[in-house]
Parts: structure tokens; C-alpha cells; sequence
């Protein structure tokens, strides 16, 4: 490679961006027409595949920094300095790869929509703002990349603006959004310190000690409300079922991405290097979220707001990683910390590409059913059973089970908890085991949540006309859902690719990286020692496969091949109405009972009618979100009765307004004159 | 002190931790206090093991206090005064068991974090039984503030008090344990009479034994 | 290498034919602790013959995931098995799947079987599912806890290198390892539906779990599930006995002589954990559904409060 590529990939890279954002207002030309729509999406697929290889290129290549572009156009602050390194272009290819699926997706999905001209526009804004946030090489960009990020998804959430749900949704997501991005600001600021130096590599010289720590906290909040950390995952549940299923996808699988490279950009590398508790915090949080994310999930019966929870769970998965990290490269254990890192980004990845499968799925049959309330759904893997398929796929990689690619990462984080005794401090040495039975809590819920999810959906007998009249969607979504299912396959059983190619990001932010697992026999990876702990997802994955086979084939060979359809037996009473199966609200009550008492507040009453009396006996349900209700409920009424007393102002004389901006005036005045 | 000498003092010692979460799990008193026989005899074997390690005969002294008073004496007595009172049997707790379980890993947890970083230098056995001891004294406070019932409070004190015997014998050469756990038993004597009759009194403003044998219909 | 392999390949093939065995010799003595007599010890053998013979009756309305999932479980519980060591450690698998992956293939067995429970769209197998979830969702992670005390006490969380440090010098006795084998204890009687959990032999409706979610399952795939649920039975007790008995098992490397010492010494330590576990089960009663949580979550607390006194112990001081 000549010295000049680096250059001139970063050069791709920005056009590449540009035209997403040249691509907005053309959709605004082209909405209306027939094939407008698709004409955007094949568009962005087109550009998302390129920007994805330019980024795999930047990442695998020579050099761990690349030249960056300094735009012409700058911005009135400093320089705008846009280009990958490392760990951004890794995480561009994550997001770039799911990107143009979903696009391709949305080439055939996109037809259903009933207003195009809402999204269609916003779209392509959508991933351009994203991929600035990846490129920017300065705060300032960053911020702009954020915000612009924040206002195309905000868009797309109100798109299907008629219902009263969707505009609640849209007004929670921009407060929260707006609060994330302003303790940004306030982190970028921190860092950027008096002299004011936006850019990162002049931030990373002039890291300046003692602020870390209040970076880390704002931080935490600002990428971690975008992410969906528990408590500030309130808008997250409401927003990204609100938006059409495809830019579900992405602000589920996508979005919340880009908040954890905010998040790894500015403690990992700005922040200098981390203090020893700093992993507390993160791990504590991350720890909650995993649980309480899974715990929602169960009790959702909304499909997509189902897997919209779950998305909260696998940001505490991730952030677990995170945390770890922290805590070893705190203590100076690199290839810890390089393991932590590396399984906390593999999970990255994983998630970007079942949820976006899932949320996929999800539209498939939102759009064959016109139904998202799974109690209305069931044995829809008879009329779609490609849809199914790729669903189910997805569901056992996000459920953690073999030989998908989410048991992978979990299974490294498994090893990274593992290596908890090297830490040389108590309390986090304590805290590890205890947040490793948290993750080991969420994954068998969230195995008991997805069998819900998908037993409900697609099996059984179909609960509604509805269901039962759904039809397979088109073969661009098929194709799309099946090949995020294949790619899903082919990390878990071929992790080594992967963890090879994290390799240039953990060198990059804790200065160590795992043994090239490349060298390892037969695509087996290793992640320190072969005596301590070794996978093998290829092998695995054929021994189960061949087990099957070779079971399959000694039964058909010896067994009778009879075989007669008969009515289902069901002890010898059998229903034919299919309101007498189980529902997603009588799966998921025993879990209910044994851990809804204490997180959800949940009490159930059975109102029995007197023997006798032929009245219907009720079952009365009641659940509180308690994080809602203890967080978010004070501040609103809070805020309700600031409005109320502040709304007399708007009724003053001029005199009475005057005397207000003379006051304000006066106190100003007072308070420069006693500043110091 | 041979390998396997140590893995059993440890061995024991540790056991006292599981025995109080054992403690804090049950719901049926008699179940209590049979488990509470076996953390005072836990205890004792513990208190024993050690003699016999340290070649200190007291300590079997103090052993086989612990196992007299109160692996046998006091659960018996205790039982005796639940039959003839009639005092509920199934215990109510103020917190279910599930978070109180959780509050008590987290009491382990700290106990560990508090003692391993202050014992540095003294021996390993030391530094296991001194956290192993403040474990078990926080489980039996968990337990006095977790439950309502007054026999409950009174085992998760003596527990309490088994932890702070534990604590006592492993910090080595403390000729005066055997007083220490002598005045502690008698004290307990005294709390389990006088708690029983203050609530006996509180409930039936009396403690006239006639007022119960009216009520043992409903309360038993 | 290639002796490696044969072991392997001798270890698959003798789990297939001892499992249903096992099956056999439990309910023989569960039988003779009863005070009756019990079918023979191969009656498990000829119970899967006469259901393979029969003719299979699938449901109408069930799909294709229904036929798929005896195989797919089976498959999956078979290779579980085979990585547990049982009479040798040199299994050249092994280092291809640690217990942390036996534990997560035994997970996407109870998945795909417990999604079969829901195909037909009947409540029993509803009932069944959601129970097995429910159970799995407390004893996956307490037994992910044991795992992990064992593998922070040998570092590392292959089976074999487990194993071997077991039985070596530096192992002892630790309340630690002591909390993991009864959490062990518990969770593998959970998982496979003995009691106080679930009763194997039950088809009373409501009081099943494991039954409850195959029932609709008959023939030649409820052969399949049923050679599975003893598989997974033989692999408990293999991991139990492969971890805390680990004696007279050959290592790499030896003769003849101690791998048939390594195989007598297994054939010993399944009845010895067959009579423990039935003689449990006799001497207990089934336990109420929401009692059940509540035994599962000891087990977890015991795995976590295992893992926390293991910072007490020598090992890591």
C-alpha cells in the first residue's frame, strides 16, 4: 500500500458521507414517485457497502492512524478534521455493514410505507450523521455529527406522527437526547480544557489530570442516555418501536452503537489513562441494565418494544466488557484488558447485526400481519417460513446459545470475568463475580425471552384472521434477513477473523492485544492460554451438525417411517380454539411471579365469582415501572409546577417586564463586580 | 499446621457463613432452631478443631460450652417454650428472602473487603477466620433487623454471638475466652427470657401463662 | 494425536450405550427402595426399540421444527456429553469446548426443545415450556457460578485441566469447592427433572414440566428425546464425578491397564451417583412449582457465595 492510501481513503471516506447527505434532499425530489424510494435505499446500500470496505481496508491496513481530511468548509470553530483510526474504523464497519443490509432491506420494505416522503429524506441523513461521529477527528464535529444524528432518528420516530404513542415517544427521545448531548458538550469542554483545543490528538496531549473522573460521569450519562443505560433508558423502549421497522433496526442495532464509541472514544482514549474505581460505577450500571433490560423484555408483549428492552440488556452486556476494561487496564493488566475490550466489541458487532435481524423480522411481520402485539400473532413459521428461519436464527444468537456469534462474546466476557483475581484492588475484585452471575442471570432470561418471543410470534396455532392470512414478505427482505442470519453464523463459528481484526483497537486504547488467533489449528481461538480455556465454534458447530446427521440417518435406517398427521392430543383434550394455547402473557408469568415481586412491584389478584354464579373469573395484573415512577415522574411534575408558576409571567405589563430585565441586569452587573 | 489441618479449620469456618445463611433462609421455627443446633455445633467442632491445632485446652473448654448451651440447652429450651406458649410457627420477615440473600452476599462481600486488606500481615489462617467471624456477626445482625418474630431475633443474636466466639479463637492466645463466652452465654440466657416475656406481655398485657391458654387455639 | 481421538471417538459411542443403562439402574433401585421389584436394568433399551418401531403421530398443524427438534437436542446433548471426560482425559475434543460450552449446548438443547413445546400450540406444552424456562433461567446461571469457582480455583475452565488439578497435590479441602458441588448437586437435579423438581415418571397434567413440553411427541421422535433426557442424566453425573472425583481416571499417555482401571473406576462412580441420587429422591417429596424457584435460587446464591469465599481461601491469597 503506498503512503498516499491512507489519505486517500479518508478522502472516500468523506465523499462517501457526503453523499449520504446529498442523498436527503434528493429523496425529498423523489419520495413521491414510484421507485423513488428504492432508488434512495439501493443508494445507500451501494454507499454503506463502500464506506464499510474502505473502513475494513483502514482498519486491516498499515499504520494505526490515518491522514486525516481537513475539510475546506470549516467550521467557525478550529479545524474540521475528519479520517479513521482504529477504533473508529472499526466500529464503521460494524455500523456500515448493518447499514446496507438494512438499506437492502428497505429496497423491498419501503414499498409498504404509507407516507415515504417522511422517512425517505431522513434516511440517508440518518447514516450520514452517523458515520460524521465515526470520521470526526475534533469534538466539534463529533458534537455535530451527534446532534445531527439525534434530529434525523428524532424525524423518523415521528414519521408515523397520527398516533398520540409515537408523538409521546418523540417528545421523551428529544429531551433525552438533548440532556445527552449537552453533557457532551460539557465532557468535550472539560477536555478541552482553557486553551481549547477541540481536536482529539491535541485533547489526548493536553489530558489534563483530576478531570477524568467528571468526564467519566458525564460521559457515562451523555453516550449512556443514548445507549440506553439504566435509568436513562426510559426513551428508548418507546422510540425505536415508534419509527418504521427498518430505522428500528437501526436505531436499535445501529445507533446505540455509535453511543458506545462515544462512550470508548472519550474514556478510553481521551480521557488519559483511567483511575482504579472507575470500573465501579460502569460495571454497577451496566450490571442493572443487563438485568432489568431482559426482565422488561419478559414482561413485553409488544413485539418490537420486546426486542426494543432487549437492546438495554445488550448495552449492559456490552458495557460489562467496557467496564472490565477499565478495571484491567487500570491495574496494568493489558491482555486482560485487551480481553475485556475485545469481547466488549465483538458484542458490538454481534448485536448490530441479530438486532437489526431481528428487528428486520419484526417489520416482516409487522407488515404481513399489520400486528405487533404478539398475543395477536402465532404460527405464522407455516406462512412465512423463510421470515421464521432467519428469525429464529437470530433469536438463538441473541439468546447466547452455541454455535452462534453472541454465545462468542459472552464466552469472552465469561474469560475476562475469569481473570477478575489479577485485579489488585478488593472491591472490584469482589464486584466481577458478582456482576458475572448478573450476565449469567440476563443470558437464561433472555434464552426464556426469546423462546417467548419467537414460540408466540411464529409457533403454535394462529391467534388472530390476521395471522392467520399472513403471507412471506419480498425477496429483497428475505435476502436481507438471511444474510445478516449467515453473517451471524459465520462470526460464531469462525470468531477468530473477528478478534484478529480488533486486534489494531485494543493496541490502540490499553496498549496490549490477544495472540493472533489466526496461528491457532482448525479456526479454534484462544484468548490467553490453551491450558486455561479454548472454543472451537467451526468444530463445535459440525460435531453438532454431523450428530444430528448421523442420528437422522441411523433412525431413518432402523426406525418404522411411518408416520400419520392426526389432530394435536394434548392429554386427550384437545381445543380447537386457539385462545386455549399458551399467550406471551401466561409465558412469561411464573417468571413474573418469582422476579416480578421485587423489580416490578408486581401483585396479581384473581376476582373469582361466588359458586354458583356463571360471571367470567378476572385476573387483574398490575405492574409498575419502578425506574419510571421513582425517576422520571417527580422531575416531570417538577418541571409541571415551574411551568405553572413561571406561566404568570407571560402576563405582566411592560413595566413589570422592564423591571425584570433591569433586575436581571443589576444581579449580572453585581455578580462580574464580585467575581473575585 | 499440615496442609490439610488448615483446609479443615477452614473448612469449618467457613461452614459457620453457610450455616447463617441457612439460618436466614428458613421460614418454619422449629426448622430455626434446629438449624441454629447445627451452627452452634459447627462452632464447637470449630472452636474444637482449633484447640486441638494450638494445643490450648480451653479453647476445648469453650467448645464444649458452645456445644452444651448452645447446640443442645438452648434450642431444646427454645422449642420447649414455643410448644407451651403456642407461638406461631411459620416466621414472617420484614424483607423476603430473596433480597435479604442478596444483602447478605453483599455482607460477605464487605467483611472481606474490610478484613483481608487489615490483617496483611498476619497468618493466612488468621485473616480467613477473622472475615469468615465478622461475616457471621453481620448475618446475624441481618437476621435480628430482617425479622419479626422475637425467637428469630434471639437466634440471629446468638449466631451473632458464635460469630464473635469464631472471631475470638482464631486471633490466637486469648486466654480470656473462655470468660468472654461464658458472660455472653449467660447474657443470652437473660435475652431469651427477658425479650419472651416483654412480648408476652406486649401481646397479652400480661404474663400470666392463663391468658395464653385462651388464645392458643387461634395462635397455634 | 491419534490416541487422542480414539478415546474421543470410544467415549462417544460409550455414552450412547451406557446412558439409557443409567436410566435403567435408577429406576431399578428407586424400584428396590420402594420395596418393588422394577423392571430390568435394559428396559430403557427396549422401551426406545418398541417406540422406534411404532409409527410416529405428528400433530396436524406442526411445522417443520417440530420434526427437527428431537434430532437437533439429541445432537447437541450427545456432544455435551462426549466433551465431559468420563474414563480418560486425553480427549482431543476438549480442547475445542470448554464447560462454559457444555453448559451453553445443553442451553440450546432446552431452547429448541423447549420451542417444540410451543409448536402444536397445545396448553400443556405451553405449561411446560414456560416452566422449563423458568427453572432454566436460575439454574443456568447457578450453574455457570460452580463453573466458575471451579475454574478460579484450577485457572482455567477446560474440563480436562480441571480435572487433572483436582487430582493433584495442591486441591484440598475448601468450603469453597464444597458450596459448588451442592450447587451442582441441586442444579443437575433440576435439570433433569428428578425430584423435588419434576417427576420423571409423572403424567399427571400440572405437575409436569419435562413431560409436559414433549408431549406431543410419540414414535421414533419421542425415542430421540427420551435418549437425550438420559443422556443428559449420564452427563450430570459424569461432570460431578469427572470434577470431584476424579480418581483412577487415565491420563494421556497411559497403558491399557489404566484406561481399563479409568473405565471400572467410571462404571463405580455412575452406580455410586445413581444410588446417592435415588436414594435423594426417595427420601424427598416433590416440591409445589414456585417452591422450585426458590431451591434453584439456593443454588445460585450457593455458586455466587461460593465464588466470593474463594477469595478467603489459600488458592488465591
Amino acid at each position: 500500500m503506498s503512503p498516499a492510501t491512507p489519505w486517500f481513503l479518508s478522502q472516500l471516506a468523506t465523499i462517501c458521507v457526503g453523499l449520504l447527505f446529498l442523498l436527503a434532499p434528493l429523496g425529498i425530489v423523489l419520495a413521491r414517485r414510484s421507485f423513488g424510494s428504492q432508488v434512495i435505499y439501493g443508494a445507500c446500500t451501494l454507499v454503506c457497502s463502500v464506506l464499510a470496505a474502505v473502513a475494513l481496508i483502514a482498519l486491516l491496513g498499515p499504520g494505526s492512524r490515518l491522514g486525516a481530511v481537513q475539510l475546506a468548509v470549516g467550521l467557525p470553530l478550529g479545524r474540521t478534521l475528519l479520517g479513521f483510526d482504529s477504533l473508529s474504523a472499526a466500529f464503521a464497519v460494524i455500523i456500515n455493514v448493518a447499514c446496507a443490509i438494512v438499506s437492502g432491506y428497505a429496497i423491498g420494505y419501503g414499498k409498504h410505507a404509507r407516507e415515504p416522503e417522511r422517512v425517505v429524506p431522513f434516511y440517508p441523513a440518518f447514516i450520514g450523521a452517523m458515520n460524521l461521529i465515526l470520521l470526526a477527528q475534533d469534538a466539534f464535529s463529533f458534537l455535530v455529527g451527534w446532534e445531527f444524528m439525534s434530529l434525523a432518528s428524532w424525524a423518523l420516530v415521528v414519521s408515523e406522527h397520527r398516533s398520540e404513542a409515537n408523538r409521546r415517544a418523540a417528545l421523551i427521545y428529544i429531551i433525552m437526547a438533548t440532556g445527552g448531548a449537552l453533557t457532551l458538550l460539557l465532557a468535550f469542554g472539560l477536555l478541552a480544557g482553557p486553551g481549547g483545543g477541540y481536536g482529539f490528538a491535541e485533547i489526548r496531549q493536553g489530558a489534563a489530570s483530576g478531570i477524568g473522573s467528571i468526564v467519566l460521569f458525564l460521559a457515562l450519562i451523555g453516550a449512556g442516555s443514548k445507549a440506553g443505560l439504566v435509568p436513562l433508558h426510559a426513551w428508548l423502549p418507546l422510540a425505536h418501536p415508534a419509527a418504521p421497522s427498518h430505522v428500528s433496526a437501526l436505531m436499535s442495532g445501529v445507533m446505540t452503537k455509535v453511543a458506545v464509541y462515544g462512550f470508548v472514544r472519550i474514556v478510553f482514549d481521551l480521557s488519559g489513562p483511567p483511575l482504579w474505581w472507575w470500573s465501579i460505577p460502569v460495571l454497577l450500571v451496566a450490571g442493572v441494565t443487563a438485568l432489568l433490560g431482559v426482565l422488561y423484555a419478559l414482561m413485553e408483549h409488544d413485539l418490537k418494544r420486546l426486542l426494543a428492552y432487549h437492546t438495554v440488556e445488550n448495552i449492559g452486556i456490552i458495557f460489562i466488557g467496557l467496564g472490565l476494561a477499565l478495571a484491567f487496564e487500570a491495574s496494568g493488566l493489558g491482555t486482560a484488558a485487551a480481553l475485556a475490550l475485545t469481547a466488549a466489541v465483538f458484542h458490538v458487532f454481534n448485536h448490530a447485526l441479530f438486532k437489526s435481524l431481528l428487528f428486520l423480522g419484526s417489520g416482516a411481520v409487522l407488515s404481513a400481519t399489520g400486528q405487533r402485539d404478539m398475543e395477536q400473532l402465532g404460527g405464522l413459521i407455516r406462512r412465512m417460513p423463510v421470515t421464521a428461519f432467519a428469525f429464529l436464527a437470530g433469536c438463538i444468537a441473541i439468546s447466547a446459545l452455541p454455535p452462534f456469534n453472541g454465545f462468542v462474546s459472552e464466552w469472552l466476557t465469561f474469560q475476562a470475568i475469569l481473570l477478575s483475581p489479577q485485579l489488585p484492588h478488593w472491591i472490584p475484585r469482589l464486584l466481577v463475580p458478582a456482576i458475572g452471575a448478573t450476565l449469567a442471570c440476563s443470558a437464561a432470561l433472555a434464552a426464556a425471552c426469546f423462546v417467548k418471543a419467537f414460540g408466540i410470534t411464529f409457533l403454535g396455532r394462529p391467534r388472530s384472521k390476521a395471522a392467520m392470512e399472513a403471507c412471506e414478505t419480498d425477496r429483497w427482505s428475505r435476502s436481507a434477513m438471511l444474510m445478516l442470519a449467515a453473517l451471524c453464523l459465520l462470526a460464531g463459528i469462525l470468531p477468530g477473523f473477528v478478534i484478529d481484526s480488533l486486534t489494531p483497537v485494543t493496541q490502540m486504547l490499553v496498549g496490549a492485544h490477544l495472540a493472533p488467533q489466526s496461528a491457532q489449528p482448525w479456526f479454534r481461538i484462544v484468548p490467553t492460554d490453551t491450558a486455561r480455556s479454548a472454543y472451537n465454534g467451526l468444530l463445535v458447530f459440525i460435531m453438532v451438525m454431523a450428530a444430528a446427521a448421523a442420528t437422522a440417518f441411523v433412525v431413518r435406517r432402523f426406525a418404522s417411517h411411518a408416520l400419520r398427521r392426526s389432530p394435536a392430543w394434548d392429554c386427550g383434550f384437545p381445543d380447537p380454539s386457539p385462545a386455549t394455547q399458551y399467550t406471551a402473557g401466561s409465558f412469561a408469568q411464573p417468571i413474573r411471579r418469582v422476579f416480578g415481586g421485587v423489580v416490578f412491584r408486581a401483585r396479581e389478584e384473581v376476582s373469582m365469582p361466588k359458586p354458583g354464579d356463571t360471571a367470567a373469573a378476572k385476573l387483574h395484573v398490575e405492574l409498575h415501572d419502578t425506574v419510571w415512577e421513582t425517576l422520571y415522574l417527580p422531575v416531570i411534575r417538577l418541571v409541571n409546577v415551574a411551568a405553572d408558576r413561571l406561566n404568570q409571567m407571560q402576563f405582566l405589563t411592560i413595566r413589570k417586564y422592564l423591571t425584570l430585565v433591569f433586575i436581571a441586569l443589576v444581579l449580572l452587573l453585581v455578580i462580574v463586580g464580585t467575581w473575585r | 499446621m499440615s496442609l490439610l489441618d488448615a483446609d479443615i479449620a477452614h473448612l469449618l469456618a467457613g461452614s459457620m457463613v453457610l450455616v447463617s445463611f441457612m439460618l436466614l433462609y428458613q421460614d418454619r421455627m422449629f426448622a430455626l432452631l434446629n438449624t441454629f443446633a447445627i451452627h452452634a455445633c459447627v462452632l464447637a467442632l470449630s472452636v474444637g478443631w482449633q484447640a486441638y491445632l494450638q494445643g490450648a485446652p480451653h479453647l476445648f473448654i469453650t467448645a464444649l460450652i458452645a456445644l452444651l448451651f448452645k447446640g443442645i440447652i438452648i434450642p431444646i429450651a427454645l422449642h420447649r417454650i414455643v410448644v407451651r406458649l403456642g407461638i406461631h410457627r411459620t416466621l414472617d420477615s420484614v424483607v423476603s428472602i430473596g433480597p435479604t440473600m442478596l444483602v447478605g452476599m453483599a455482607l460477605v462481600a464487605l467483611s472481606i473487603v474490610v478484613m483481608l486488606p487489615v490483617t496483611q500481615g498476619a497468618g493466612a489462617f488468621v485473616r480467613e477466620d477473622l472475615a469468615f467471624a465478622l461475616a457471621v456477626v453481620l448475618l446475624g445482625f441481618l437476621m435480628m433487623v430482617t425479622r419479626r418474630n422475637a425467637v428469630s431475633q434471639v437466634i440471629g443474636f446468638m449466631s451473632l454471638e458464635n460469630g464473635l466466639v469464631l472471631a475470638a479463637t482464631g486471633a490466637r492466645g486469648m486466654p480470656l475466652v473462655v470468660e468472654i463466652s461464658v458472660g455472653f452465654s449467660v447474657l443470652i440466657a437473660f435475652f431469651v427470657v427477658g425479650i419472651f416475656l416483654f412480648r408476652i406481655r406486649e401481646r397479652f398485657d400480661t404474663v400470666d401463662l392463663s391468658a395464653l391458654d385462651m388464645s392458643r387455639g387461634e395462635s397455634s | 494425536m491419534s490416541s487422542g481421538w480414539l478415546t474421543q471417538f470410544a467415549q462417544a459411542v460409550l455414552v450412547l450405550a451406557l446412558a439409557p443403562l443409567l436410566s435403567g439402574v435408577t429406576r431399578k433401585i428407586r424400584a428396590r427402595l420402594l420395596r418393588r421389584r422394577g423392571a430390568s436394568v435394559i428396559q430403557p433399551y427396549r422401551d426406545l426399540v418398541k417406540l422406534i418401531r411404532k409409527e410416529a403421530v405428528v400433530a396436524e398443524n406442526a411445522s417443520w421444527l417440530f420434526r427437527a427438534a428431537p434430532y437437533l437436542v439429541f445432537a447437541a446433548t450427545w456432544v455435551a456429553a462426549t466433551l465431559v471426560p468420563t474414563f480418560a482425559t486425553d480427549l482431543t475434543l476438549s480442547a475445542a469446548a470448554d464447560i462454559i460450552v457444555i453448559v451453553a449446548l445443553l442451553g440450546t438443547a432446552r431452547f429448541l426443545l423447549a420451542l417444540a413445546g410451543l409448536d402444536v400450540g397445545t396448553s400443556f406444552g405451553g405449561i411446560g415450556s414456560s416452566r422449563e424456562m423458568l427453572f432454566a433461567s436460575l439454574a443456568e446461571p447457578a450453574m455457570l457460578m460452580a463453573v466458575f469457582t471451579l475454574s478460579l480455583f484450577a485457572g482455567s475452565t477446560q474440563l480436562s485441566s480441571i480435572s487433572a488439578y483436582m487430582q493433584g497435590p495442591s486441591a484440598g479441602l475448601s468450603i469453597s469447592l464444597a458450596l459448588a458441588l451442592v450447587a451442582l448437586v441441586i442444579v443437575a437435579i433440576g435439570e433433569n427433572a428428578r425430584i423435588p423438581v419434576d417427576n420423571p415418571a409423572t403424567h399427571l397434567e400440572l405437575t409436569m414440566v419435562h413431560e409436559a413440553m414433549i408431549l406431543e411427541y410419540s414414535g421414533r421422535h419421542l425415542a430421540v428425546i427420551e435418549a437425550a433426557a438420559s443422556l443428559k442424566l449420564l452427563l450430570y453425573l459424569s461432570l460431578i464425578a469427572c470434577v470431584f472425583a476424579p480418581w483412577g481416571t487415565a491420563v494421556a499417555g497411559a497403558g491399557a491397564v489404566a484406561y481399563a482401571v479409568g473405565f471400572g473406576a467410571y462404571a463405580l462412580k455412575l452406580a455410586f451417583g445413581a444410588f446417592l441420587l435415588v436414594l435423594f429422591e426417595t427420601s424427598i417429596a416433590k416440591m409445589r412449582v414456585f417452591r422450585v424457584p426458590e431451591f434453584l435460587g439456593i443454588a445460585l446464591m450457593l455458586g455466587l457465595l461460593g465464588t466470593i469465599l474463594l477469595f478467603v481461601s489459600r488458592v488465591t491469597q
